[in-house]
């Protein structure tokens, strides 16, 4: 299919469909369908065929409309209103109002500055398309960008456009992207691969999610032209079982795309095949890290091994595989459609593009949001997110799950990019942000995630396996009152040992929600061991 | 070598299921969380007599079959009880009172997370995060998904199944 084709397909799926005077947009994605979108959903097409308006009115599931917490969202068009918190009870007196007066009670302000500050490149087909649609993708210009890397452009040439962009992984770790991709390219042998990662385990983190339920075939297309550069013909995509939803639409997108030619055999027309399959996480948090992931498609254990050699010379059977993330993957297809200079000039001099953010917990907006790197904690936190509610008082934002850090008030005017979040103890992550309050202890948190990572190591190495089970024993220690001051210097040693010499990212970084709790909240730790008391209530002392 | 493709445990007509998987991977050993998953989604648990069925036909040794379904938090190798309740236990979740949730069905129906009350009626799980941060703390009630539950809405859903 040449673009001319796509084109021409995208225009026809327009005139077979006569546009309705009246579109409802209602979420389908995890968030809101658990708040009961599909019964608003289905009340709304009663309610509209018993007045016999389904000539004039449509209502469309689409993606991720960002603000979860105002659940279900819709989206009512050409009217521009945006409704929040509705149920099958509101359905009559919404299809009532359409192109009169809206429904004042549901109305959810879209000049709030949750949605005016964001902006969207990931996610700018989340809540407009249809995700089970690949007639809806294609046109809003999907498909495009692989289709001309295939008619116009050669894999050194798709690799330097990426190259420029200065696109870096979205996983966590922020390696150079085009850099990855030229490793693979350069790396000889018959086969390789491409996986996507998308067995998001950080608790507290669901863009990834987001993404693969409301816009499947960004992340197919990326993939595809990273196969295309670097020349691999099988992808796989890597996808935690606990996301059902996900990967249900992931298999229709992948079927869609087949029938069309746009994946499988001879894609476009031209000689280049390139296959994409699922495959499941059984639930392992170490198979973020990229050779235990390997490990985990290859049907074992997913334990990691040392490094080098690197997936990209010795990956999944050995062969070199290239592993990206699925919000990496999501920014390819606008990088190659604009250039690579476009993406290059948003964000800060290191960290360019975009990034998309969870923000969860004690704030007043949770929800998705996509915002240009370089924006401060407290546009993220107080604009975007609202706040925090009931009179409470900020006290830190957790980023980067187990792996990153809780960042106090005075860093709050520090521009988010992965070298500021470095400075101060934390890192970007695959981008959760959990706000708390003065309602949280610190040492309760730092206790949480070393739980997490005692039940999430893997085993294979002793500082990991055996540091961080110490490291949480030491934690409850001092969380039920019954630690001494050597207790904490003997965890201070232990965060060391156990960030310096263990074998994967899981251990290494296990450490840091302690060291940062530390850094900032010290004196909460030695309330807790001198005073015997827990400053915000939570903790149970036994004496 | 020649390889006799070993046949199911019983009759059941779900072994079907579990051998189509297997045989859309050609009994290829590569295919152990696959076959996995599929035993799970069928039977709802891993029995033993499926572990040394899976480990037979794939050609895998049965301690490396044990090893991966041991491994991995998603794979559970006893039954489940009639209804079953999740509560997430994400960073979101837990800061926004998961615990007491866990904490109120403990101790209701004495037990604990992972464990099945004696009557089978409810099994109590958590999870390490579903993802659905924005509706926190969020619980999962036979597979379907409520936000911003308190303690003692969980238990009120609850009691619905265990009164009848």
């Amino acid at each position: 299919m040449t673009p001319e084709e796509l084109r021409r397909l995208a225009e026809s799926h327009e005139e077979a469909r006569p546009e309705p005077r009246h579109r409802i947009k209602i979420c389908v994605a995890a968030g809101c369908l658990s708040a009961g979108s599909d019964r608003v959903r289905e009340a709304l097409q009663n309610e509209i065929a018993q007045r016999g308006l389904e000539s004039e009115c449509e209502v469309k599931g689409v993606g991720c409309l960002g603000l979860c917490t105002a659940g279900p969202l819709m989206l009512v068009e050409p009217d521009g209103v945006m409704y929040q918190g509705v149920t099958e009870q509101d359905a009559p007196a919404i299809v009532e109002s359409l192109g009169k007066k809206p429904v004042e009670q549901l109305v959810c302000p879209s000049d709030m500055s949750f949605f005016t500050k964001q902006y969207k490149i990931v996610l700018e087909n989340s809540g407009v398309i249809d995700p089970e649609k690949i007639e809806d993708y294609i046109a809003r210009d999907g498909y495009t960008a692989l289709a001309r890397v295939l008619e116009e452009m050669t894999p050194q040439e798709v690799i330097d456009e990426i190259t420029r962009s200065g696109l870096r992984g979205r996983g966590g770790a922020g390696y150079p992207t085009g850099l990855k991709w030229s490793t693979v390219a350069k790396a000889g042998g018959s086969r390789k691969f491409v996986i996507c990662n998308a067995d998001e385990g950080d608790p507290g983190a669901f863009m990834d999610r987001s993404v693969l339920e409301s816009d499947p075939h960004r992340v197919l297309e990326g993939m595809a032209i990273a196969a295309y550069a670097v020349g691999a013909s099988q992808g796989f995509l890597y996808v935690r079982a606990e996301y059902p939803l996900a990967v249900k639409r992931l298999r229709t997108a992948i079927r869609q795309a087949e029938r069309l030619g746009l994946l499988g055999n001879n894609i476009c027309g031209t000689t280049f095949s390139f296959h994409v399959d699922i495959r499941l996480g059984a639930g392992a948090f170490v198979c973020g890290e990229e050779t235990a992931l390997i490990a985990s498609i290859e049907g074992k254990r997913g334990q990691p091994r040392p490094r080098p050699p690197y997936p990209a010379e010795y990956g999944l059977w050995g062969y070199p595989t290239l592993i990206n993330n699925v919000e990496t993957f999501a920014n390819v297809a606008p990088i190659i459609r604009n250039g690579g200079d476009w993406f290059a000039s948003i964000g800060t001099e290191k960290s360019k593009g975009t990034k998309v953010f969870a923000l969860a917990g004690r704030v007043r907006n949770t929800g998705l949001i996509e915002v240009p790197m370089g924006i401060t904690l407290r546009e993220i936190i107080f604009d975007i997110g609202g706040g925090i509610p009931d009179g409470h008082r900020f006290k830190a934002v957790q980023t980067g799950g187990p792996s990153g850090g809780c960042i106090p008030e005075q860093y709050l005017d520090m521009p988010v990019d992965y070298e500021s979040l470095a400075k101060v103890g934390s890192i970007m992550g695959s981008g959760g942000m959990i706000v708390m309050d003065e309602t949280s202890c610190m040492v309760d948190v730092a206790k949480f995630f070393m739980d997490f990572c005692v039940s999430e190591s893997c085993g294979k190495c002793v500082p990991c396996r055996v540091g961080t089970a110490q490291m949480y024993h030491l934690l409850n220690k001092i969380t039920s009152g019954e630690a001494t001051m050597e207790d904490l210097a003997l965890l201070e040693e232990l965060c060391d040992m156990v960030k310096y010499t263990s074998l994967c990212g899981l251990g290494q970084t296990a450490p840091n929600p302690v060291l940062s709790t530390l850094q900032y909240f010290r004196e909460e730790y030695i309330a807790h061991i001198v005073d015997k008391q827990c400053p915000a209530g939570v903790c149970q002392m036994r004496q | 070598m020649h390889f006799t493709k070993p046949s199911p445990p019983s009759d059941d007509k779900r072994w079907r299921i579990v051998e189509a998987t297997m045989r859309r991977h050609g009994y290829d050993p590569n295919a152990l969380i696959e076959t996995l998953h599929s035993v799970q989604q069928t039977f709802g648990y891993l029995e033993t007599e499926a572990l040394q069925y899976v480990a037979k036909a794939l050609r895998v040794p049965l301690s490396k079959v044990y090893g991966v379904a041991t491994f991995y938090h998603f794979f559970t190798l006893k039954p489940q009880g009639e209804h079953t309740c999740v509560v997430c236990m994400g960073t979101a979740c837990y800061i926004k009172g998961a615990p007491h949730v866990v904490a109120a069905i403990s101790e209701k129906y004495q037990i604990q997370p992972g464990e099945t009350t004696a009557d089978g009626k409810l099994s109590l799980l958590t999870a390490r995060c579903i993802g659905a941060c924005g509706l926190a703390p969020a619980v999962v009630f036979d597979g379907e998904v409520a936000g911003k539950v308190t303690p003692e809405e969980a238990l009120q859903r609850i009691g619905r199944w265990t009164d009848q």
